[in-house]
């Protein structure tokens, strides 16, 4: 599998080949804990904060939102403990980019959570991975230690006033708990049930305490921001989205992989058909899901000829969104109605029960889809479908109602022949009515 | 749901927990420390010590389930509310080596169908079960963070990934009787 950056230096990725890359030892022999040096010597909390806000960084885990503003709404005169939550529940389908992250290079993660501390006062922080992830939770205790016992981590981090603590967490296999009031909820020792919001985390997370959650992929680009400063950062990318992006691949692609990209690379295209090396076994593409199994399902058509810009704004304009980086590139064998049936039944699996839009609404869905498979389509389910999607999008307790019913309306919308086969397939010998 | 955690009393009388306790080495209770060290609060170290206990026992069974909720001051209904949220936590026997494969989307479109079969064939059992001797449980799962190198399946907690049949006999050879 391939990992490394096109279109820029790496940032994210510049240590991962290297040998024994997750030590310390080689961590700091490439500039490691410089960042953290600089701002504890040199920089304010509000400075670093600053930085961050200039650097246009937006949240890599999914909802995109800037990272500086997020860290500015933990008030600063609340007398309670503030706390630093990086969300490793690395769980959205077609992504996988974290995992590289941490198993290569953990000190980065480290480093990025002790910046974010620093700048939030915060005196313990967690590392949240996912339960599967064991091996990770294994190396990231191991490079705590190795930073512990080096003074970079717990009572006067490099001699400096400044005390904070990292630990692991982990999950136990629940994909709703990356979500960051769930994830607060299951770190706290309960089922991983998303919070009301507001008060968002800032003001009200973990233990009630402010508490910023931020992703893995987020954390570790903070200290290349402070190294080299936010609007450095910010000019690798484009004005609204700044730095480097990583994306993960899979499917059916010559080369998937992790890939770091400048925000705003050019474009969708070029990057499957060469970067990626193309579709394997010169079959042709017909779909690409860009952004974690969550996202609109997008046309072959929408992506060829089309200059669709690898950013925020451009995949938007390109009929889909960025969200997690996932990449899932299927070739003209797969059928869209497999594909969604697939995914609809991930989301059925992982509805936390919580509120009834998504719980009903994704057990219903997969009755349907499973009465289709078994011939028993009518022409109306497609209609059927859209009528559920619609009640559980916006009208379910968190995104991930919304998440469930995205990839159905789009594949319905954008692949209606994948559907209409199915729903036509054995309708003369259709016999007793339908009941889901 | 937070501000109701930090006012959680003492319970007003002692509930009964069972006639049945688990107890642990010295060495797991000093792990079980460890973990409790890390929080302010204790009952963020459920899930972590429900890995412990299962790990021990097997899966978390009433003793163990017993267990923390004395060690964590909870209820015994608040440990198995928590347990039967989690997929991860087992509170049923499982094989000893519990084979879980993934079957989503990108996995899916990689040939994890195949290697289901042919996993399911060698053991004899279908996704769900578990072999007459104990010895392995299949499963099919959800997205395990592999897609770029699918198709693939978990072992406990160690990853084989760019699966094949051939890798698959390789893999189920490799595991000590």
């Amino acid at each position: 599998m391939f990992i490394g950056a096109i279109g820029c230096e790496p940032l994210q990725l510049a240590r991962v080949h290297l040998e024994n890359s997750r030590s310390l030892e080689v961590y700091r022999r490439h500039g490691g804990y410089e960042a953290l040096s600089k701002a504890l010597t040199s920089m304010s909390p509000d400075d670093v904060i600053n930085e961050v806000k200039k650097s246009a960084l937006r949240g890599r885990g999914g909802a995109g939102f800037p990272t500086g503003m997020k860290w500015g709404f933990v008030p600063k005169d609340s007398p309670k403990p503030k706390y630093v939550v990086c969300n490793a529940d690395e769980s959205e389908p077609g992504t996988f980019k974290d995992r590289y992250l941490m198993e290569r290079d953990p000190h980065m993660l480290i480093e990025g959570m002790l910046i974010a501390a620093f700048a939030l006062g915060a005196k313990i922080n967690y590392i949240y991975t996912r339960g599967e992830y064991k091996y990770l939770i294994d190396i990231m205790d191991r490079a705590l230690e190795e930073a512990r016992a080096a003074g970079l981590l717990g009572r006067n981090i490099l001699d400096s006033n400044f005390s904070s603590e990292i630990y692991t967490h982990t999950g136990a296999g629940a994909y709703i708990c990356g979500e960051e009031t769930a994830l607060l909820s299951s770190l706290e020792g309960m089922r991983g049930h998303p919070r009301m919001k507001p008060p968002f985390p800032a003001v009200s997370g973990l233990y009630a305490c402010p508490t910023v959650v931020n992703n893995v992929e987020t954390l570790t680009a903070v200290p290349d921001i402070i190294r080299m400063g936010g609007a450095a950062y910010q000019k690798l990318g484009t004005e609204k989205s700044g730095g480097t992006k990583l994306w993960s691949v899979s499917g059916h692609v010559n080369r998937p992989g992790v890939y770091e990209l400048p925000m705003g690379y050019d474009d969708m295209e070029k990057f499957i058909m060469e970067d990626c090396g193309g579709i394997r076994d010169a079959k042709k593409l017909k779909a690409v899901i860009p952004g974690g199994s969550s996202v609109y399902i997008m046309r072959a058509e929408d992506i060829i000829g089309r200059d669709v810009r690898m950013d925020y704004e451009g995949i938007v304009t390109g009929g889909s969104m960025v969200g997690s980086g996932g990449f899932i590139v299927m070739d003209e064998t797969v059928d869209i109605f497999e594909s969604t049936k697939n995914l609809t039944e991930f989301y059925k699996h992982e509805s936390c029960g919580w509120c009834t839009p998504c719980r009903e609404g994704t057990d219903w869905l997969v009755k349907v889809f499973k009465r289709i498979e078994k011939g028993e389509g009518r022409p109306e389910d497609a209609q059927l479908m859209l009528d559920l999607c619609d009640n559980i999008e916006g009208k379910s307790f968190c995104p991930l109602g919304d998440a469930a019913a995205w990839p159905i309306q789009s594949a319905i919308k954008r692949f209606p022949e994948d559907f209409r086969k199915h729903l036509l397939a054995k309708d003369a010998e259709q016999k007793q009515p339908a009941t889901v | 749901m937070s501000q109701q955690l930090l006012q959680i009393q003492p319970l007003s009388q002692p509930v009964d927990i069972g006639d049945e306790i688990a107890s642990f080495s010295p060495e797991i209770e000093a792990e079980i420390e460890w973990h409790l060290a890390k929080y302010p609060v204790m009952r963020s170290a459920i899930l972590p010590l429900m890995f412990v206990v299962q790990r021990e026992r097997g899966y978390l069974d009433s003793p163990g389930v017993a267990y923390l909720a004395k060690r964590l001051g909870l209820r015994i209904t608040d440990i198995w509310e928590v347990a039967t949220f989690y997929s991860m936590i087992h509170t049923e026997p499982i094989g000893r080596y519990h084979i879980q494969i993934c079957k989503t989307l990108s996995c899916k479109i990689m040939g994890e169908p195949r290697i289901t079969e042919h996993v399911c064939d060698k053991l004899g059992i279908k996704p769900g079960q578990t072999t007459a001797d104990g010895q392995f449980t299949v499963s099919l799962v959800e997205c395990l963070g592999s897609c770029g190198t699918a198709p693939m399946l978990q072992v406990g907690f160690d990853y084989y990934e760019n699966l094949t049949t051939e890798k698959v006999d390789q893999i189920l050879a490799s595991l000590p009787e």
